[in-house]
């Protein structure tokens, strides 16, 4: 049962065709990863699934319901953590989520005890209190990630949800996102470009160039795509997406990447 | 999964916003808590750090006590049987608030650059709602000017109106002359999309806005071009509710009917565009 379909998903920015004819399903349960170089189009994928972004051609639904159409039914039932920061600093990490709670209409009696539960859940119990511009890179994406479960979504997107960790953190965010996935079975479609990232969370992958999709499979399945013993999927993504060095994404989108991981480390 | 209630909508009518499942008057309770929830966030954060409301009282204190004491002095400006002092008090008082809400553009952009803004923009809340919730905001700020402003005006010995309901409506106009701006600065914020563009625009406003309007002299002094101007101004209707009912003695030209239901027509219509518009700043 599919959760995710997209047809001929097109996004394009005057000249240029962010994405370009996207066919993916994505199964129920699934934890799917979206693979690509910078400027090959997840995070304009992303924005359409979510909402945020109108196609420019095709379509998208989450469980049934068109991104465009229905796209408040849409919004109820997905998370999503953008690759940038997105909790506020001069908010609590109890308020971050208590603002979160309402907009999302989570029964009054039961706001309290889910945020706590959440924080808890996420090993944020002890800084609560504390404004987040305190917290350190890890904790501020643990407490992003803990927001968008406050409503318990059936799909959850995250984009480079590691961006910008130390080593420690990233494990602590990826054990995290493992016993989410294990406790609700939420589906999870992200964005990485850490191909360790992918080999070790994903149950499927799909690999974006320029706009296309140009390779999907499990990651045992990619690398045996490759035709040579021993393959990485770091060898999997370079021979899909080639090694030009020059297909690095804009400035801005550079800029924004660098500032986002210079602020969560 | 919850019923929905968008099914009965022509199909054609994408996004649509209704609260599903339920009735008009819950519904409409669910879209003023959301609304309240964005101004509540806000409300703490001027809590956690007031600091930039202390500095805000600067630029008000300067005019009242510099350009006001000076032309009261002068008698250079007729403004009827009211001192100089008393009629541009209400006139300093939107200006500040004007001041504040104008910029408000500047933190949207700031919201969509970290990425708190998607994650507003990916919760089922109708975007008019939020577009509201922010109006709001700059509305509680606006508010803390007119503190500010009452306790100089008290000091320079401006005659106040002191009855609660003349406190009240001075109140809400704040609320709304805070609102009608915020939400203009919000709209252009999404058309111009980066800080730096914003605010080269905000500096050119704010100075027209402020001069070409009631606030600091009668419209009557004008050249009849500028007083055309002023007269479309909303800010001047603003003033104009805010002369009727803050100062003891003060009388409104317009009425106070036609200025509050012009500011609440074109704050109203500006929040449907910016829930319109707001979107697509994260395009």
């Amino acid at each position: 049962m599919s959760i995710l379909e997209l047809t001929a998903l097109t996004r394009s920015f005057s000249e240029l065709l962010a994405v370009d004819r996207l066919d993916l399903s994505i199964a129920t349960g699934e934890m799917f990863g979206l693979l690509g170089p910078n400027g090959a189009g997840k995070s304009t994928t992303i924005k359409m699934l979510t909402t945020l972004l109108p196609p420019s051609g095709g379509s998208a639904s989450v469980d049934g319901f068109d991104v465009v159409h229905r796209a408040q039914s849409v919004r109820r039932i997905i998370g999503y953590v953008p690759q940038m920061l997105s909790a506020d600093g001069t908010l609590t990490g109890f308020e971050n989520l208590m603002v979160f709670a309402k907009l999302y209409e989570l029964p009054r009696a039961d706001r309290k005890d889910r945020v706590s539960e959440s924080l808890a859940f996420m090993g944020l119990a002890d800084s609560a209190d504390k404004p987040v511009r305190h917290y350190s890179g890890g904790m501020i994406r643990r407490l992003e990630i803990a927001q968008s479960m406050l409503h318990d979504p059936r799909v959850l997107f995250l984009d480079e949800p590691t961006v910008g960790l130390d080593p420690a953190a990233r494990r602590a965010v990826w054990d995290l996102i493992g016993t989410l996935r294990a406790r609700r079975g939420t589906t999870i479609v992200m964005t990485t470009h850490q191909m360790e990232e992918a080999d070790l969370l994903c149950d499927r992958i799909a690999i974006m160039h320029r706009g296309r999709l140009v390779a999907q499979g499990t990651p045992s399945e990619l690398k045996d795509s490759i035709g040579s013993d021993g393959a990485s999927l770091d060898d999997v993504f370079i021979h899909y997406t080639g090694s030009n060095l020059d297909s690095g994404g804009t400035y801005r989108e550079t800029r924004r990447a660098r500032r986002s991981a210079r602020r969560l480390s | 999964m919850k019923p929905e209630g968008l099914a009965a909508r022509p199909a054609d009518f994408p996004d649509a916003e209704g609260p599903a499942g339920r009735g008009a008057l819950s519904g409409l309770f669910a879209y003023v808590a959301r609304s309240f929830a964005i101004a509540g966030m806000e409300a703490r954060k001027l809590l956690h750090d007031p600091t930039e409301l202390l500095t805000r009282a600067v630029q008000p204190a300067l005019w009242l006590l510099v350009f006001g004491q000076v032309f009261t002095r002068v008698r250079a400006i007729p403004t009827g049987n009211l001192r100089y002092i008393d009629f541009m008090a209400p006139g300093i008082l939107s200006q500040s608030v004007l001041f504040i809400a104008i910029f408000y553009g500047i933190a949207v952009i700031w919201e969509r650059d970290l990425g708190i803004l998607h994650k507003f923009l990916v919760s089922p809340v109708p975007r008019s709602a939020l577009v509201l919730g922010k109006a709001l905001s700059a509305g509680i700020r606006g508010l803390t000017q007119a503190v500010i402003v009452y306790v100089l005006a008290v000091i320079l010995g401006v005659r106040m109106d002191w009855n609660p309901l003349s406190l009240i409506g001075v109140l809400f106009v704040v609320m709304l002359g805070a609102g009608f701006f915020s939400t203009f600065s919000l709209l252009i914020a999404c058309l111009v999309k980066t800080r730096e563009r914003f605010m080269g625009i905000g500096q050119i406003l704010t100075m027209p806005l402020f001069f070409a309007s009631n606030a600091i002299y009668p419209i009557a002094m004008m050249p009849r071009w500028l007083q055309v101007v002023s007269r479309v101004n909303p800010l001047t209707y603003q003033v104009d509710a805010l002369r009727g009912m803050m100062l003891a003695g003060g009388v409104s030209a317009y009425g106070l009917g036609f200025d509050i239901g012009i500011l609440t027509l074109s704050t109203a219509v500006f929040i449907a565009i910016g829930a319109k518009v707001y979107p697509t700043i994260t395009y």
